[in-house]
């Protein structure tokens, strides 16, 4: 028990501290890379509740494609780093008033500042409980009956962004040239080559 | 006595750690042998398709070449450019070859061979070889050279490309299975070759080795390092141990996606016919030759196919293979539900 506890102080100490290197760090490249080590503590945490389905899904989802995204961005980035100091605090405090909205929607959902129904002690108790099945079926079970339609509402919402990041980056640009792969298959050796018996000193006609 | 020693190895939290630590050695150093002994098969695949011996002066049939090679390497000095972030530089090639070793944990090698038995053990392998894109990219930055930039550029596209349709391929084989757990998937592939899930699931069988060249960047999908334009790709500028280590993790990631394809789709320790001369092999050594005869295949495909192009490559993942595993998921479900083989669970 007593590992238990310390592997999460050592786990959430890590977090915390990445955390704010994200915020902290000069070099952008840094950043995302101490951004990863945060996800990855993230879900150790979870891995120590027991909701390994959910840790793993945080490592494949958030370091294995969203975090080698930002990786692919902020490296070809040239910026500025005075530049970027510039603006610290006049965004100060639009990020400070969104991190206290979301601090104080976490405090909301546990219960804490006395909402009592629909908190998320109250859900977990209705709940299967977790050590009787398996998480990933638990979470099936719930995800494709209880929740059916939220599910489905949050993957039309996914779709619409989708939609929308297509939009924003499809322009059409005249005089481009493109492959055209079913020419590249179709082309047959007779259409490419030609076969010429050239004389001697003559040269090709 | 004995029974002392039980009682430490099983319940003493020392001895516990000191069987996990036997059981990683055990996994580890048959594993660092047969990369160092599949770099000298596939230099001996490659010499025989083009007419030639291959490694052969080296001890008897140049079996000891590998050695030979590593020595060299260790031997050689450690360059490390001047303008490089030197701390991320040393780092990448580590990143390479740890995430080619820690998914071992969860593959199982026999019927309870397996160091870590996990719920999620297909996540997990999924999860740790999406990571082995991280050393490349922070290899290709630390450089602070444009061949190096370009390659690991192209191999992040890639990766990140092909591992979507990877996710289908495994999101088929779990709903065969019912199971997360990589030794259930096995379980549920008993009894001959016919039921294991290479034959049901053919297209996808052949969308995960595709893929699989493509996620360890092997011809012909090779573009991150192919020489013809980007000298070395994303370890251009690295030398001794340092490129060492990508080599080996090169080779490990393969071991390791081979380990995949036997374990999802050729049965894993499974006998190839469920009667008695075949039973009488361990299933380790089933497996091994299952992953031999994957191994196999990744050096024929080099040997014989030319690279392709990048704009052929991002097509083939994006609008050949994610349409095609997309649908196939499509079908297992539809063939499962209507077909009455949902697996019980």
């Amino acid at each position: 028990m007593e590992l238990q506890a310390l592997a999460f102080y050592v786990f959430a100490a890590i977090t915390v501290v990445s955390a704010a290197m994200v915020v902290g760090s000069r070099n952008p490249v840094y950043s995302v890379l101490y951004l990863i080590l945060a996800f990855f503590n993230a879900a150790a945490l979870f891995l120590l509740l027991g909701a390994e389905f959910i840790a793993m899904i945080l490592v494949i989802v958030y370091v294995g494609a969203v975090a080698v995204l930002f990786l692919f961005v902020v490296m070809m980035l040239d910026i500025n780093l005075t530049e970027l100091k510039q603006g610290f605090l006049r965004y100060l405090p639009v990020g400070a008033t969104i991190g206290v909205v979301l601090l104080l929607e976490i405090l909301f959902a546990l219960g804490v500042l006395g909402a009592s129904k629909g908190t998320v002690a109250e859900l977990a108790a209705k709940g299967v409980p977790v050590s009787s099945v398996e998480n990933t079926r638990a979470l099936g079970r719930v995800l494709y009956t209880q929740y059916f339609y939220l599910f489905q509402a949050a993957g039309l919402v996914l779709l619409v962004a989708m939609i929308g990041a297509i939009v924003l980056t499809l322009r059409q640009r005249p005089g481009v040239r493109r492959q055209n792969v079913g020419d590249q298959l179709y082309r047959r050796r007779d259409k490419a080559v030609t076969v010429v018996k050239v004389p001697t000193r003559g040269g090709v006609r | 006595m004995l029974a002392d020693l039980l009682h430490f190895f099983t319940t003493h939290w020392l001895g516990q750690v000191l069987v996990i630590l036997a059981q990683c050695l055990a996994v580890t150093v048959p594993l660092l042998v047969s990369v160092a002994y599949m770099t000298y098969v596939d230099r001996k695949v490659w010499a025989s398709i083009q007419l030639r011996r291959g490694p052969n002066v080296v001890g008897p049939f140049g079996l000891l070449q590998p050695f030979a090679d590593g020595l060299k390497l260790v031997l050689k000095e450690t360059i490390v450019p001047s303008s490089a972030n030197k701390v991320l530089f040393v780092l990448a090639p580590m990143i390479t070859f740890i995430t080619a070793l820690v998914a071992w944990a969860v593959v199982p090698f026999d019927d309870g061979w397996v160091i870590a038995d996990i719920n999620v053990g297909i996540l997990y392998l999924f999860a740790i070889s999406s990571l082995g894109v991280y050393g490349i990219i922070i290899a290709g930055w630390a450089s602070n050279s444009k061949y190096a930039f370009l390659g690991a550029l192209r191999s992040a596209a890639q990766m990140v490309s092909y591992e979507v349709s990877i996710g289908f391929v495994l999101v088929c084989v779990l709903l065969c299975t019912g199971s997360l757990n990589l030794s259930k998937v096995v379980a549920s592939q008993a009894g001959g070759f016919w039921h294991w899930y290479w034959l049901p699931l053919l297209p996808m069988f052949v969308i995960f080795f595709v893929s699989a060249l493509a996620e360890t960047n092997r011809t012909p999908f090779d573009l991150p390092m192919s020489e013809a334009e980007l000298v070395a790709g994303f370890h251009t500028e690295y030398s001794s141990m340092t490129f060492g280590l990508f080599f080996l993790g090169e080779y490990a990631n393969m071991i390791l996606l081979s380990a995949m394809g036997a374990v999802l789709f050729l049965g894993g320790w499974h006998a190839p016919f469920d009667v008695a001369p075949f039973t009488w092999v361990p299933g380790v050594v089933w497996f091994a030759l299952k992953i031999a005869f994957l191994l196999f295949i990744f050096s024929w495909t080099k040997g014989t196919l030319p690279r392709y192009r990048y704009d052929q490559l991002m097509r083939l993942g994006w609008k050949v293979f994610l349409p095609v595993s997309l649908f196939w998921v499509v079908v297992t479900a539809a063939m499962l539900q209507f077909g009455g083989w949902v697996p019980k669970g």
